[in-house]
């Protein structure tokens, strides 16, 4: 099975045949490196950036002016922030000119902890991106869902941001992308850009097949009765692993993937908090104005009468950034413990 | 071409070698009805300003000459064929230049429901027409300088001559994004058919340009990208049309870039936030191409005095239509936060 860093891959290879796709592009994007987690390797749009983040987001916005279908890449979301005006007017631009301009534009980063990345390769971005009206915001899990996201997100007439949980990049999935060779050597094979002299490398895309997961619906990954948890990203596969010790001990959770950020899907938020009567919401970024918060004061406005115990909410530590030692970064964002031990609290807490 | 060698340069209107015009005649004409235009609408904008029909003013006193001639040479369209303006908030005289009608600006003071730029959204100055390549002008000075080589890339791989066209103000070029412009738009072997203009008023707000920048001009920071640049009196609209003419000319044909520093005026402040007065010791442009054109006798001080007239009474009498007309309905918030279905 394609990892996610292939499954992105494809979904490019894939946009830019089938979709329109007329630039990837940034830092290292282009040949040789093909980016720096090897997503872009082989792209027949891909391109190499002046080494400059608002020159990146800003010729992405006028690409999309000019009617191109641009997909952008932040090498690293630590490096975003001095792009912020610009994407908060990418956002604005259709609202703004009143329905004059729209911005079809890919945004991809990736984000979070869990590579030893210490203070600038470690950060999230999915607090500060659900900040900014106008864009839609989706982060994946799984190969299969970056892959089809991807997808949705290359199709879209505005902005999209697509957060890559690094961690996950190098995770190989579970499930086959639609046109993905069954064997994986296979497919490092024909995809995988070789070490040292790559001049005259070719890849050799599988056939792929239409596959959009559509922004604004969640997964549910896993059934359960006796509390919901909902996560996105690199958290996610953590509250899978947690539920299943849980399930021996006979605590049924039911878990979640939110996928996407904005617009996300309240409705199966609310539909599994209406049978579950409890909810933890985990993800890793600092916890202070946090995206969870948001779906903390929701479902407490809106669901309090379901409710057996207070929404709950596990996200890092509002500390100024992760630090380099093991240490400092298990103690900085929810591991696989913290996860268990809140989702064992709240099972058992009563009214 | 000329180098200003003053702070104030005085404007240099006589070019012909053979006694002749500079221009052609009627050209000359065009080009003073529309900067009289442009400062009527600037200055019956100014004046819906103090009597409460809008919130702030904000705009192009001052840079008539240069924005006339620089929209009389834009080659106006939707598409990679035709030339993308990313403007700054001082670009009336522009829009009118392109054909623009003048009560698009008076319903945007306004801020009515029919502001069709952005709806009553934004603020006076803030145009945006997509059937002409006009991208959203937006507040923060110096964006576009980061957005602009995007629309000429796309134009670059296109080919045509069609080009893109950025324009800011002095002050703002000690942002990055002006920087960022210089270094995308002459990438070795990928240089851009992008025409890179800052309008040079000295001034930022209340600060002089002086006191922050050390360049003996703007335009020298080119040089070091390998562009070809230029410097000229933008209070003089033969001298603007002609380098303006020969620039957009080069980055049409070459697809390379051009850096064009204007200097002009700024004859009511910054803004309304600074009183939005006239001032008094600042070229301006009309005043001396008036004089100009009477000498020369391409105009009667009648009928220059009949352009004036005539558009006082258009521009009033669109100004009192506007008056009556609705503000955006307050559900139209959610409106258009996303494209929507045409």
């Amino acid at each position: 099975m394609a990892n996610m860093a292939q499954a992105i891959r494809l979904a490019l290879h894939y946009a830019e045949e089938h979709l329109g796709v007329t630039d990837v592009f940034g830092e290292d994007v282009g040949p040789p490196l093909g980016g720096v987690f090897t997503e872009t390797q082989g792209l027949k749009t891909a391109w190499n950036s002046p080494l400059d983040e608002r020159g990146i987001i800003g010729v992405a916005m006028g690409l999309a002016f000019a009617g191109q279908r641009p997909v952008a890449e932040i090498q690293f979301c630590d490096y975003i922030y001095n792009t912020i005006d610009l994407l908060k007017m990418a956002g604005n631009t259709c609202w703004s000119s009143n329905g004059d301009w729209n911005l079809p534009m890919v945004v991809k980063t990736p984000v979070g902890s869990g590579i030893r990345g210490s203070i600038y390769h470690s950060h999230s971005f999915d607090a500060t991106a659900t900040h900014l009206p106008g864009w839609k915001i989706v982060m994946p899990s799984t190969p299969l869902d970056a892959y089809g996201l991807m997808i949705s997100a290359c199709q879209d007439e505005n902005p999209v941001m697509v957060l890559e949980p690094k961690a996950l990049l190098r995770i190989k999935g579970e499930e086959l992308i639609p046109g993905e060779p069954a064997d994986d050597r296979a497919l490092s094979r024909m995809i995988d850009a070789p070490l040292g002299d790559r001049s005259k490398w070719r890849p050799e895309w599988p056939a792929l097949e239409p596959y959009a997961v559509p922004i604004g619906k969640a997964r549910l990954v896993r059934e359960g009765d006796a509390l919901t948890v909902v996560s996105y990203g690199r958290t996610l596969p953590l509250c899978v692993r947690a539920a299943a010790s849980l399930a021996e001990e006979g605590v049924r959770a039911e878990v979640i993937d939110l996928r996407s950020l904005w617009p996300y899907d309240w409705e199966a938020i609310r539909a599994s908090v209406d049978k579950t009567g409890k909810v933890l919401f985990v993800n890793e970024d600092t916890e202070v104005t946090n995206f969870g918060e948001h779906l903390v004061r929701r479902t407490t406005e809106e669901l309090f009468y379901r409710l057996e115990a207070p929404p709950r909410l596990l996200a890092g530590r509002f500390v100024p950034g992760i630090g380099l030692a093991d240490s400092l970064e298990m103690a900085s964002v929810p591991q696989l413990a913290d996860v268990t031990e809140a989702m064992r609290r709240l099972a058992a807490e009563r009214p | 071409m000329s180098d200003r060698g003053s702070s104030r340069p005085r404007p240099q209107l006589v070019r012909s070698e053979t006694g002749g015009l500079p221009l052609d005649r009627e050209l000359l004409v065009r080009m003073h009805e529309l900067m009289v235009k442009a400062r009527i609408l600037e200055e019956r904008l100014i004046q819906m300003y103090k009597a409460g029909h809008g919130y702030f003013w904000i705009g192009g006193p001052g840079e008539e000459a240069f924005n006339v001639a620089l929209g009389l040479l834009m080659r106006k369209g939707q598409g990679l064929d035709f030339d993308y303006l990313h403007g700054h908030y001082r670009q009336s005289a522009t829009l009118l230049a392109l054909g623009e009608e003048p009560i698009g600006a008076l319903r945007q003071m306004k801020n009515t429901a029919t502001d069709p730029y952005s709806g009553g959204r934004n603020f006076a100055g803030h145009f945006s027409k997509r059937i002409w390549n006009i991208v959203p002008i937006t507040s923060p000075i110096e964006v576009q300088y980061a957005i602009a080589p995007g629309t000429a890339l796309a134009q670059k791989r296109h080919g045509g001559e069609g080009i893109t066209i950025v324009t800011g103000g002095d002050a703002g070029t000690a942002e990055g994004d002006f920087a960022t412009c210089l270094v995308w738009s002459s990438r070795p072997g990928n240089e851009l058919p992008i025409l890179i203009v800052v309008t040079n008023n000295q001034w930022g707000i209340s600060t002089p340009a002086s006191t922050q920048q050390g360049c003996a001009h703007i335009a020298d920071r080119g040089k070091a990208f390998g562009m070809r640049t230029a410097v000229v009196d933008g209070n003089d609209p033969v001298a603007s049309y002609q380098v303006l003419r020969e620039a957009m000319a080069y980055v049409r044909t070459e697809r390379r870039p051009f850096l064009l520093e204007a200097g002009v005026s700024r004859l009511y402040g910054h803004s309304s936030a600074s009183g939005a007065n006239l001032v008094r010791d600042e070229v301006d442009c009309i005043a001396d191409y008036e004089a100009f054109l009477e000498k020369r006798g391409v105009l009667t001080r009648a009928a220059m005095n009949e352009v004036r007239e005539r558009w006082t009474k258009q521009i009033g009498d669109m100004a009192r239509q506007v008056r009556d007309e609705p503000m955006p309905a307050p559900e139209s918030i959610w409106r258009n936060i996303y494209k929507e279905p045409s």
